[in-house]
């Protein structure tokens, strides 16, 4: 059977023209990028995990269950990791659970995009949806950004090759630049490669805001001629409406927030020449979909602590890596996300110490390190829900299958199951 | 032996993504992609200079560990630069140091490289060494 405009969850621009024939044995995807058709696969991977494992063995679903309930009550400070391949709904769940124990909970920002939102919190965000990129924007900057391998179809659907309602002639009206120290399959697309040594990002900016401000630069910054700063300052004030792509570039380097912060200063005060926004690219399917509904929850986005029963937000303290490092948790409830592989090492050697129980669909480091293992369902194929796109726009999932088992409907689901099992 | 100061920065691409996306973390199609160290060509003839024989591994060091991953010559780097594929590999010299911030600091790392004849790390392996359990 085919269906037609199914969305993708893999990434953060969330495609929604995807086309899905399915059978028994095979599934056939068109539409998708090689990173979307991967996750599609997953669905008859002979890999998927279909039976709950207790200690690498399988088990029923209600004795893992009950396992999984027990260490989460038995833990003084337990820490729920909500990843971002799951549902806002899902989200919400795990909330409930986590202000229940007292516990922390946290997702994926907290590794990526974090420092962003931090920067959002000093600067605000001059964002606009991506349907006003593809309608109007005439320069497009990619700063510590690389789509071309992160967000495969971000240039084609929505910032660069697409027609819009001021932009009829798509690609022939807009520049790109590129901002990155590396050249990468998106810098050879660009009109102007700015090669930036790496953690220079934060004085780039500056000198841009300097020019911007009527002062003279005189010497190269952060290895980028002065010809090239004023050529890029004179492209950003001269554009009908510009924007910046904000990539991981700047939120995992030297500068941290404070880049961020820097960014979207710089873009509030080209706009006193020209239409100017930001947008940050983020990576993970549902990243701004933890960050909205924490948002709305606790009043914090990423990293809040419910043990004195009201939530507190300390990024450094009450985030993953730090509690980790810190020794400050005693157990892990990990939801759809393939986290050890993606922790410095000696974090990684303390979630071995600790209970760990992880919901996922299919073998990984983090399932490896687990006591128990709830096989996931995955999101907008086997259960419905609301992802948000990067632009934060809220869309709404539908399932065309159902997951190989009968013991859950979605990873919400799951969890409400968990927690009944908790409160008992 | 030599061993090279570089700046070691980390990242996607899309062989990284399409194996992590499609659930193949312990493969040695994963392994493949990820455990890899890109060198610019010059800063690998100087390496491979002082070797003496062929190379096509080396061992990353930086302050808080180290890791052996295959290298590759390619002129999309700058010289004094490194880059491997966001993963546990990388993630075997990264700090947990977060600054305050929540998140590592996976790029902009200062590390040394030097070519080895020791083995790389199958992705299961990697994590049976770190596990206490």
């Amino acid at each position: 059977m085919r269906f037609k405009n199914i969305m993708c969850c893999v990434c953060g621009a969330v495609c929604d023209d995807i086309e899905v024939e399915i059978s028994e044995k095979e599934i056939k995807v068109y539409n998708a990028c090689k990173l979307g058709e991967a996750k599609f696969h997953e669905l008859r991977s002979k890999d998927r995990i279909t039976k709950p494992l207790m200690d690498g063995k399988e088990a029923k679903w209600d004795k893992a269950l009950k396992k999984s309930a027990e260490i989460l009550k038995n833990a003084k400070h337990p820490l729920l990791f909500i990843g971002s391949e799951t549902s806002t709904e899902t989200v919400s769940a795990g909330i409930e659970i986590a202000e229940y124990l007292g516990g922390v909970i946290d997702s994926h920002p907290t590794v990526c995009h974090g420092p962003t939102v931090m920067g959002i919190q000093e600067a605000g965000l001059p964002t606009a949806t991506l349907g006003e990129v593809k309608n109007r924007a005439d320069l497009i900057i990619y700063w510590g950004a690389n789509p071309m391998e992160s967000h495969l179809r971000h240039l084609s659907r929505y910032a660069i090759f697409p027609r819009g309602y001021f932009r009829e002639e798509g690609m022939k009206e807009r520049t790109i630049v590129v901002i990155d120290p590396r050249k990468t399959p998106t810098t050879e697309l660009a009109d102007l490669h700015v090669r930036i040594e790496p953690n220079k990002d934060y004085e780039l900016m500056s000198a841009i805001g300097a020019i911007l401000n009527g002062h003279d630069i005189t010497k190269a910054v952060g290895g980028v001629d002065t010809d090239t700063i004023y050529k890029l300052t004179e492209m950003m004030k001269n554009c009908k409406f510009g924007v910046i792509f904000i990539g991981l570039g700047l939120a995992s380097s030297v500068g941290k927030y404070r880049n961020l912060e820097k960014a979207m200063k710089l873009v509030r005060n080209i706009n006193k020449f020209t239409r100017f926004i930001l947008i940050p690219n983020l990576g993970h399917g549902n990243v701004s979909g933890f960050l909205q509904a924490m948002t709305w929850q606790s009043g914090f986005p990423f990293g809040v602590d419910y043990s004195r029963s009201y939530p507190r937000y300390n990024p450094g303290e009450f985030t993953t890596v730090d509690l980790l490092k810190n020794r400050e948790v005693d157990a892990m409830l990990i939801v759809a996300a393939g986290l050890a592989a993606h922790l410095p090492r000696d974090v990684v050697e303390f979630m071995s110490e600790i209970p760990m129980i992880s919901v996922d669909i299919s073998p990984c480091p983090t399932t490896l390190l687990s006591d128990v293992v709830l096989p996931g369902v995955i999101m907008g194929m086997e259960s419905d829900g609301t992802i948000y796109r990067m632009d934060h726009v809220p869309l709404g999932l539908r399932k065309f299958t159902k997951p190989p088992f009968d013991f859950t409907k979605s990873d919400e689901d799951t969890l409400r199951q968990l927690f009944e099992k908790i409160k008992r | 032996m030599i061993k090279m100061e570089v700046i070691l920065n980390t990242g996607s691409t899309l062989g990284q993504g399409y194996t992590a996306k499609g659930g193949k973390k312990l493969t040695e199609e994963y392994k493949k992609e990820v455990a890899i160290c890109h060198i610019n060509p010059e800063d690998f003839k100087k390496l491979w200079h002082e070797y003496g024989s062929y190379m096509d591994r080396v061992k990353v060091i930086t302050d808080f560990g180290e890791v052996v991953v295959y290298v590759k010559s390619d002129d999309n780097m700058g010289e004094g630069h490194a880059f491997i594929p966001r993963g546990p590999w990388a993630n075997m010299v990264t700090s947990s140091d977060t600054s305050g911030t929540g998140s590592p600091f996976y790029k902009g790392m200062k590390a040394y490289i030097k070519a080895t004849d020791e083995n790389v790390l199958d992705c299961e392996e990697l994590f049976r060494g770190l596990s206490k359990k």
